[in-house]
């Protein structure tokens, strides 16, 4: 009886999580122009949004930031993380960390603001009228992704135990040949993680890249915002639905090479 | 240990520049704004205009402790649930929790607005019963639902995440000293919980305090939070000087709950 209680708290929280995607998906289908009135299956939607030029450039401008920033994030973070391994300065590396994480303790309106107010305040000094641009979203977004990266990257390393480098270092290898040999194949799956992680959050972000963005560069989310400010089509459900099916096969992707690189531990 | 190398050494000096220049500098200049007025000249009158949001930041600070406590109540229930699941069914229980987390915030809020709206999907549902239609948005429990919507994997993750860390050992010798369910919960899964509570708690009082979109849409215009009052002098009034003096005492009032909560929990350890 107890458990059955549980089970059914259960299903009714899954229930709430669940329902406005459940919505999202349903509607995304619908004949009309209602978000809440089905009137009859049609994929008529989904055809409008790949014919829709705007949408396209924003999908190809989120892509191309999702990349880049994930790219640079990641080369930055795990060379970061490294460094950090290595300190032995104890207050440097406690301070390296704290300012690590103040991305992440911050809440995303006031990373977004303060990047805002540095991008005006330097195109201010340089004489400019908008200093807004693909650019400062860029920098914005890899500030943030960042700390995803080295709080991968990091636990790996501190997990390699460092005699191993030190033995192929006695053995005759140079710094550079244990590093590459016996340090980086311990971190790739952190570094790959980060990576994918970094990816992620900028595919879906929307508070800060709304703060530092140019008139002249529009992401999905920010396209998402703008449409949501009037009453919506459910062209609006058919792009949602498309990126959640994305993500979720990104997600997976994570998730079983997880389940592989645990196994494959438990098998050593 | 050897002697660190020279690549070694370098390595950090991108990222060293790059977080004083974006995350150091940034701090700073929200500081500088904040005093000074809109030629740049030393001011007050953004501090002393911060008077007038007095009642902004009470109904802030108070709807997202609302929030909290009520995501707290759900989900240590459903934490502590999931924990006694088999390993297969708590991985799946797992990904079930942070998928829709994947999906965007504006959308799931907006579907939420569907959903709850005078002729939205519920009222519609009822009207086929000859029921009247529920006014659901535009009221303070719409706006505190949807940021527990929102935010309540951030306080099911770290509660079940120390939950399944608990040695069943230590439950058995509970028993074996005559604990029955309740005093084992109270003496021995609460305490040992505490720090995912902890950081949960945190995960979900921090966005919900500082946003701005979910009271924009659940709120329908009627609600105006701390996040809604900074977005209107960044993006709409332009008054640069007055955003950044709300976004300096939302930070300062954060940084200071959040030290006190560690306090309170005896956990310094709150940094990595």
């Amino acid at each position: 009886m107890k458990k059955a209680l549980g089970n059914v708290f259960i299903w009714i929280i899954y229930l709430i999580l669940y329902a406005p995607l459940l919505v999202m998906v349903f509607f995304s289908f619908n004949e009309g122009r209602s978000t809440s009135v089905f009137s009859g299956f049609s994929l008529k939607w989904y055809a409008e949004l790949f014919a829709s030029r705007d949408t396209m450039t924003a999908l190809q401008n989120t892509l191309v930031l999702a990349i880049s920033s994930a790219v640079i994030a990641t080369v930055l973070g795990t060379a970061a993380a490294m460094y950090m391994y290595y300190l032995r300065n104890k207050a440097w590396k406690a301070t390296m960390k704290t300012v690590t994480n103040i991305p992440m303790m911050n809440p995303e309106i006031v990373t977004g603001v303060s990047m805002m107010l540095l991008f005006v305040f330097i195109g201010r000094m340089l004489g400019a009228d908008n200093s807004l641009s693909f650019g400062t979203l860029l920098i914005a977004h890899v500030t943030f992704n960042l700390p995803y990266v080295i709080l991968n990257v990091l636990p790996k390393l501190n997990q390699t135990d460092p005699h191993l480098a030190e033995a192929a270092q006695d053995l005759g290898s140079t710094p550079m040949q244990a590093f590459v040999k016996v340090v980086m194949p311990a971190v790739i799956p952190g570094v790959i993680s980060g990576f994918l992680m970094s990816f992620t959050m900028s595919l879906d972000d929307f508070v800060i890249s709304y703060y530092t963005t140019g008139s002249d560069f529009q992401t999905l989310p920010l396209k998402i915002f703008a449409m949501t400010k009037k009453t919506v089509k459910p062209d609006m459900y058919a792009l949602s639905s498309l990126i959640f099916i994305t993500v979720l096969i990104l997600l997976l992707i994570i998730n079983i090479s997880q389940i592989r690189q645990e196994k494959k531990n438990a098998s050593k | 240990m050897k002697k660190r190398s020279f690549a070694q050494r370098i390595a950090g000096a991108p990222y060293i520049l790059w977080a004083a220049l974006f995350i150091v500098i940034p701090m700073a200049i929200v500081v500088y704004y904040a005093f000074t007025d809109a030629d740049g000249n030393f001011s007050f009158a953004n501090i002393r205009q911060l008077a007038d949001y007095k009642e902004t930041f009470l109904i802030s600070f108070e709807y997202s402790f609302i929030a909290t406590i009520i995501t707290l109540v759900i989900s240590y229930p459903f934490a502590y649930l999931m924990s006694k699941k088999s390993a297969a069914s708590q991985r799946i229980m797992m990904m079930l929790v942070m998928l829709p987390m994947w999906m965007n915030l504006l959308i799931r809020t907006y579907s939420w607005m569907n959903i709850l709206e005078r002729n939205g999907i519920i009222n519609n549902l009822l009207g086929l019963f000859g029921a009247e239609p529920l006014k659901m948005i535009g009221t303070p429990g719409a706006v505190i639902f949807g940021m527990i919507y929102n935010y309540i994997p951030y306080m099911i993750i770290p509660i079940y995440n120390v939950m399944s860390k608990i040695d069943k050992s230590l439950l058995e010798s509970a028993e074996d000293l005559g604990s029955n369910g309740l005093s084992k919960l109270r003496r021995v899964i609460l305490p040992l919980s505490m720090p995912g509570v902890i950081s949960g708690f945190t995960m979900v009082f921090v966005p919900s305090v500082s946003t701005f979109y979910i009271s924009q849409k659940l709120g329908g215009g009627k609600v105006m939070l701390i996040g809604d009052a900074i977005e209107r002098q960044m993006q709409t009034s332009y008054n640069y000087n007055l955003g950044a003096s709300l976004s300096l005492v939302l930070m300062i009032v954060i940084l200071i709950s959040m030290i006190v909560v560690n306090r309170f929990a005896g956990d310094d350890d709150l940094l990595i």
